[in-house]
């Protein structure tokens, strides 16, 4: 069987969407980044609401901010609980998932309270928790987790019990053991929804910290925000919010980078 | 799964689940955890009062209305980013940055812009749900197949003729799939609203009960909730087996 | 009818006329549904053989229990003598939809099996680029799969299956996601890969035109249960050019027997 592959046009990867380039692509990009920014000027600088700074105002409170130090040092508080939370969320999510997805026993037991827990807005529980645990570090970390947990963990059973059909069978075909069938097929091919939970785990991870710092007691963040709102600093406030949410934004963006880079080898050149 | 040979049904496990809470509510392990069937009873008893109808009024008004507004807009701009590159270059890196941003940090904004009550929390479920309303419809309408939009326009369908004879209802299923996603997130929009607002709603009821620590009171409440959030989200999937067939191009 | 196990067990070996592969009385029913009824068959080392049928006649259940995938609900089948209760080193199947790892290279898939099976890396990667060679893929050790065509794909499929030297090979319509002409192509190198490897070759297949063309025997299976409808052996010469065995009178009136024969079972 030889030159044969020469008769096939090598298929090139399938990217380049509808045609559209990179370059035109990335000028609308920035385009569209200058048209909101500019349209949140020109709504601060109208007086639309006395409560709503323009976009330069927040943007010189935010370079203050970084400056002083005040920024920086709340992120480092609000890290603490969110990297805690979503660590424990991760492992055990990721886990009870796996074991959920190889496991009949398990999947009978879990699946139905993780669909629950999942359609459920587990936030109504921040109020049990604080009374339980107070309103230290504990309850804010478990804030973290009851939102982060259930889409990781059913994100990676679903990913666990996708696995095609015929990547099993080609594995059994060779004389793959089971072990070897779930650490070299299952576990790969299932890889990109793992990640895309964990990718949803810790956005909804963020909105927990907030919360917690929203809802508790003011730490962080929440404590930048709050205080800045009571003594009516509105661009401080509003560049405490938008460091976040870029925060969190950026996390996700790298935790995407991280999956490719181990998991994806032939998704890097793309 | 099956034992000895009998096959149990899928949710079965929940009356395992249920039945180990009465234990452990029973054997008093902690305050937080009452037995179910006192949370059952006083359920029962606290349905029925005014401010309870109240705050399930207030609450399901603002969870409509927020839903209502996400789809009425989420699903229009998502077939136009489906179907425009220059929409979908504007649009897309605004709506991938809100569509896993942590919104509850945005809710002080909202009570700054709005005041302190139902506008914000209508505001806080149409930020919940609208983004992934838009991103699905997207997807859906980027997976309608060519030859479907060229068979309607050969047979002399004008744009608006495409918008509802094709677009919605080939790309429904993802559609669909986008708002259940959307009213799932809007649950928890509006109980992180009213939580943070703190003096409407269930939100107001949920402040009362757990200062006073009452227990029984608070989880009756939150099942109220869930079984709400869990018959929406299920109702909704059901509504998108039905249509499933309609993407039957793209399986 | 099958012949009892007992005999089966006593009947004196002679390794050189022994069938490599014997399907027993194998039948496989899906909760009411009866895919394969009581299928007697048997395949001899260094031919190929097609199963040849219309969709839903169960040719690829039958392939899959021959591969110990799937067991059978009756019967058995014997590889070498020895009876199938899963798959084994003297089998190596290709899939219909390849079954590739979208992760690997096609050095690392093609060098799969034999991975499995503990080969040393510098010797399993030497093997897969023999073979990779040998299936005209020679430059693309280090591509991924989706940056290959269909049928390069399949190639690759091939490949991996002929790196680890099983004794049968199971192809599952491999052809059949594929376009036509690089289908063709497939089929005429496939020819000379049953006359250079003296394996021995069973392919499922729905097209009449592609089991005629490389098959020393046809079995051909009845839908519903899917049951031996009848066999044929097209006596093709396949020593000359591969062109001319489309234009053979054999190859035409055998095309259009088949055709007679399986036009019945169409809706």
């Amino acid at each position: 069987m030889r030159s044969a592959a020469l008769d096939e046009p090598a298929a090139v990867p399938v990217e380049a969407e509808d045609g559209r380039t990179a370059l035109g692509g990335a000028a609308l990009r920035l385009l569209s980044v200058a048209i909101v920014l500019g349209l949140w000027e020109v709504a601060g600088r109208g007086g639309v609401n006395p409560a709503l700074p323009a976009f330069s105002e927040t943007a010189l409170a935010a370079l203050a901010m970084l400056a002083d130090g005040s920024l920086p040092a709340a992120f480092l508080v609000t890290l603490e609980p969110l990297v805690l939370g979503l660590a424990i969320s991760t492992l055990l999510g990721v886990g009870l998932g796996i074991a959920m997805g190889l496991w009949r026993p398990a999947e009978w037991l879990g699946v139905p309270v993780l669909v629950i827990l999942q359609a459920a807005p587990l936030a109504a529980l921040v109020p049990l928790l604080t009374f339980a645990y107070g309103i230290g570090l504990t309850s804010k970390t478990l804030v973290v987790c009851i939102m982060a947990l259930p889409v990781i963990v059913l994100n990676a059973y679903r990913a666990i019990r996708h696995t095609p059909q015929s990547l099993v069978e080609m594995g059994r075909v060779f004389l793959a053991s089971p072990r070897i069938i779930v650490l070299r097929i299952v576990l790969p091919a299932a890889s990109p929804v793992i990640f895309a939970g964990l990718r949803l785990g810790v956005a909804a991870g963020f909105i927990g910290a907030i919360l917690a710092e929203l809802l508790i007691t003011p730490t962080g963040i929440g404590d930048l925000v709050t205080y800045h709102q009571s003594v009516a600093d509105y661009p401080r406030m509003y560049a405490a919010i938008a460091a976040i949410v870029l925060a969190s934004a950026l996390t996700i963006g790298l935790l995407e980078r991280v999956e490719i880079r181990l998991f994806r080898p032939e998704r890097a050149g793309r | 799964m099956q034992v000895a040979g009998f096959r149990l049904p899928a949710s079965s496990s929940l009356l395992l689940w249920l039945l180990l809470w009465e234990l452990v509510g029973r054997a008093e392990v902690t305050i937080l955890l009452p037995p179910i069937t006192a949370i059952a009873a006083r359920l029962v008893e606290i349905v029925p009062t005014p401010s309870f109808a109240e705050a399930l009024a207030i609450t399901g008004q603002a969870f409509f209305l927020g839903n209502a507004i996400a789809i009425l807009v989420g699903v229009p701009v998502g077939v136009l980013m489906g179907r425009s590159r220059i929409a979908d270059e504007l649009l897309l890196p605004w709506v991938n940055l809100f569509v896993s941003a942590p919104l509850s940090a945005l809710v002080p904004v909202l009570m700054l812009l709005f005041g302190i009550g139902q506008t914000t929390i209508v505001t806080t479920v149409f930020l919940f749900a609208v983004w992934i309303i838009v991103l699905d419809t997207r997807a859906g309408v980027r997976g309608i197949p060519p030859s479907l939009l060229e068979m309607a326009r050969c047979y002399g369908a004008g744009p608006l003729q495409c918008f509802f004879k094709i677009h919605l209802l080939a790309a429904l299923p993802e559609i669909l799939t986008g708002i259940r996603m959307g009213v799932i997130r809007g649950v928890k929009g509006v109980v992180i609203g009213q939580l943070l607002v703190s003096v409407v709603g269930f939100g107001h009821l949920f402040e009362i009960y757990s200062s006073n620590f009452l227990m029984e009171h608070f989880w009756a409440l939150l099942f109220v909730l869930f079984a709400f959030a869990v018959l929406v989200a299920e109702g909704l999937a059901w509504l998108e087996r039905r249509v499933d067939y309609f993407a039957a191009a793209r399986h | 009818m099958s012949a009892p196990s007992t005999a089966t067990a006593t009947r004196p070996t002679a390794p050189s006329t022994r069938p490599i592969v014997e399907v027993r009385g194998v039948s496989k029913v899906y909760g009411k549904v009866r895919a394969l009824h009581a299928i007697d068959l048997e395949f001899e080392p260094g031919r190929l053989t097609s199963l040849l049928g219309p969709s839903g006649c169960g040719k690829t259940t039958l392939l899959k229990i021959i591969a110990g995938l799937i067991p059978p609900s009756e019967g058995e089948v014997r590889i070498q003598g020895r009876p199938v209760t899963g798959p084994g080193p003297e089998r190596a199947f290709v899939f219909q939809d390849f079954a590739l790892l979208p992760w690997a290279t096609v050095l690392k898939n093609v060098a799969f099996g034999l991975e499995l099976r503990g080969v040393p890396r510098a010797e399993r990667e030497e093997r897969a680029r023999h073979w990779i060679a040998e299936v005209g893929l020679a430059g693309f050790e280090q591509s991924y799969p989706h940056q290959l065509s269909g049928g390069m794909r399949q190639r690759v499929g091939l490949a991996r299956a002929l790196a680890v030297d099983a004794q049968v090979l199971l192809m599952d319509e491999p052809f059949s996601a594929v376009d036509e002409q690089t289908r063709r192509k497939f089929q005429e190198d496939l020819l000379g890969l049953v006359a250079r490897e003296k394996k021995t070759f069973l392919f499922v297949t729905h097209s009449i035109e592609e089991a005629v063309y490389l098959s020393d025997r046809i079995v051909l299976l009845s839908p519903r249960p899917g049951r031996v409808a009848g066999i044929v052996e097209p006596k093709i010469r396949r020593d000359g050019d591969p062109e001319r065995i489309r234009r053979d009178p054999v190859y035409l009136d055998t095309v259009e027997t088949i055709w007679r024969g399986l036009k019945g079972y169409v809706e």
